[in-house]
């Protein structure tokens, strides 16, 4: 039988929690709905609703925006694996010790310095318009592949550095005993060292795909018929933007579950020390 | 291994080392004979743990040599992975992957490093495992043992391989009291069968019953050496005199 002290405080805990509750839902529905309120009543809203949100050209040009955007996805799937790998070999060259190495850890300075520093719709512009020119036999003409090239060196250099950063942070007693028992300084790397940095740059990795998913869209300037462009076609034709707005609907549904896994890796493995 | 004539499995001559300005070892000399047993005793920045170190090759020393078995192991030419493959070092922080289970420290080394076959490795991690009392912690992750576990789990990683030494970095200095028994039990049972150890430690209780010599550096130098009764209970320097009372003290 609980006391009833003990009954008087659960009460009260009960009390607070249902104030908190009212207050949180009083809060939303005034700022939601003044949000609300004041687009719909805005002078410029029943035309904004006829070229944003007209639902009769949503259904019509959904299918093909959609279409569309499965090319967007294979793009960043392949781009993602390339980058997750090319990625953490620059990392590895960066940090390489031995003197011998030293013009290959210059080369990954440089690497990142570069592809990290120039816009990445610059980057896919040069490369995309700029391999092809060169008119060599052998390298690939294809805008999608080009482009995604240039996706792939632009993430690379970013997240080369989140590995770098992740390899940095495991403690360096990890090293000490991983030479103690006997491992060469790349068998400390591969078995000890890397397996507890890519656990920790799990969430800010996922945060870089995020990002890349949607610059995939920047693959458009070179023609490629993705969902971006796919859309701003239709628009062109229907002088309607609903398409844009069915893109975009498109584009969350993939980064927002991302978002949430990175969320879960944040509140779990990174609270792990 | 070829043990040399007077049975010196490790001879540190003359070692020296500093990092920077500071001087942290100012010629070291001491012998660990086969099954010996020695303490290292000193303040905290006296150069124990970096003696240790030095000796393991996780750092490299300036002047002297260090000799395993006869052999110079500190030449800039000989290979120091293969030098650590002979010897075990146990940290004061522990140090265990914790990415691994308790079963998978103990056998990485062992498997990498020592070419065992995975059932092999893991049949003798089990009975290491089972020895040190952590029979059923098999599977555990690091950070569901407690530092006495976590500890003895290093203890038979660093055994594991069948060391020609040991080397003990204040392996109960960051444990909670009632968890240091355990782990001294753990080296007083290794010695029972014979290893060859050098150890640092702060438990100068611990040192007279298990050590067969003690050393006590101060500043970089062995300012005494002797059976523990000689240095514990009737030292002849001053300095080691008044580390004793300190302790004591506290």
């Amino acid at each position: 039988m609980p006391s009833d002290r003990r009954l008087e405080r659960e009460a009260a805990k009960r009390r607070r929690h249902r104030r908190g509750q009212a207050i949180a839902a009083v809060s939303s529905v005034v700022v939601l709905g003044g949000l609300a309120a004041l687009i719909l009543t805005s002078p410029g809203w029943p035309e904004v609703r006829e070229t944003f949100f007209n639902w009769e050209v949503f259904k019509e040009s959904f299918p093909d925006v959609a279409k569309a955007f499965w090319l967007d996805v294979k793009i960043f799937l392949v781009a993602e694996l390339a980058i997750l790998v090319v990625g953490l070999f620059v990392a590895m060259l960066r940090i390489a010790r031995s003197p011998a190495m030293f013009p290959v850890r210059l080369l990954s300075v440089v690497f990142v310095d570069l592809f990290r520093g120039i816009p990445t719709i610059l980057l896919v512009f040069l490369i995309g318009f700029g391999v092809p020119a060169l008119q060599l036999s052998g390298t690939p003409n294809d805008p999608i592949v080009l482009g995604a090239f240039a996706l792939v060196l632009s993430y690379s250099a970013y997240v080369a550095e989140v590995y770098r950063a992740g390899i940095a942070s495991v403690h360096r007693g990890q090293r000490d005993a991983a030479l103690a028992v006997g491992l060469t300084e790349n068998q400390a790397m591969r078995h000890v060292i890397l397996p507890q940095a890519v656990r920790r740059v799990a969430p800010p990795l996922l945060n870089d795909f995020v990002a890349l998913q949607k610059d995939v869209a920047l693959i458009s300037i070179l023609g490629p018929l993705e969902a971006f462009r796919e859309a701003q076609i239709i628009e062109s034709l229907t002088f309607n933007f609903t398409p844009l707005v069915a893109a975009a609907l498109l584009y969350l549904a993939v980064t927002v579950p991302t978002a949430r896994i990175v969320d879960r890796l944040g509140g779990t493995e990174g609270a792990v020390r | 291994m070829n043990a040399i004539p007077d049975g010196t499995v490790l001879d540190i001559r003359n070692v020296t080392k500093a990092f920077g300005e500071r001087e942290v070892l100012r010629g070291i000399d001491l012998g660990v004979r086969e099954h010996e047993a020695v303490a290292l005793i000193g303040a905290s920045g006296s150069g124990k743990s970096t003696l240790l170190r030095c000796i393991d090759l996780l750092e490299e020393i300036d002047d002297g040599d260090v000799f395993l078995d006869g052999e110079v192991i500190t030449d800039p030419g000989v290979d120091p992975v293969a030098v650590r493959r002979r010897l075990g070092l146990v940290f004061q922080a522990y140090n265990l992957f914790p990415h691994l289970s308790a079963l998978e420290n103990v056998v990485l080394g062992e498997m990498r490093a020592h070419g065992k076959a995975r059932a092999e490795a893991e049949e003798r991690g089990r009975a290491l495992l089972a020895r040190f009392g952590l029979a059923g912690r098999e599977d555990d992750r690091p950070d569901n043992l407690s530092g006495g576990q976590q500890q003895r789990v290093a203890i038979a990683r660093a055994f594991a391989a069948r060391p020609r030494a040991l080397l003990l970095d204040e392996v109960t200095s960051a444990l909670d009291p009632e968890l240091v028994g355990e782990v001294l039990e753990a080296v007083r049972d290794l010695k029972g069968e014979g290893m060859t150890m050098l150890i640092a430690t702060h438990e100068m209780s611990f040192a007279r019953e298990v050590a067969d010599r003690v050393a006590f550096l101060h500043a970089g130098r062995i300012l005494e050496l002797g059976s523990p009764e000689q240095v514990l209970s009737s030292p002849e320097a001053e300095e080691t005199r008044r580390f004793l009372r300190r302790i004591q003290a506290n």
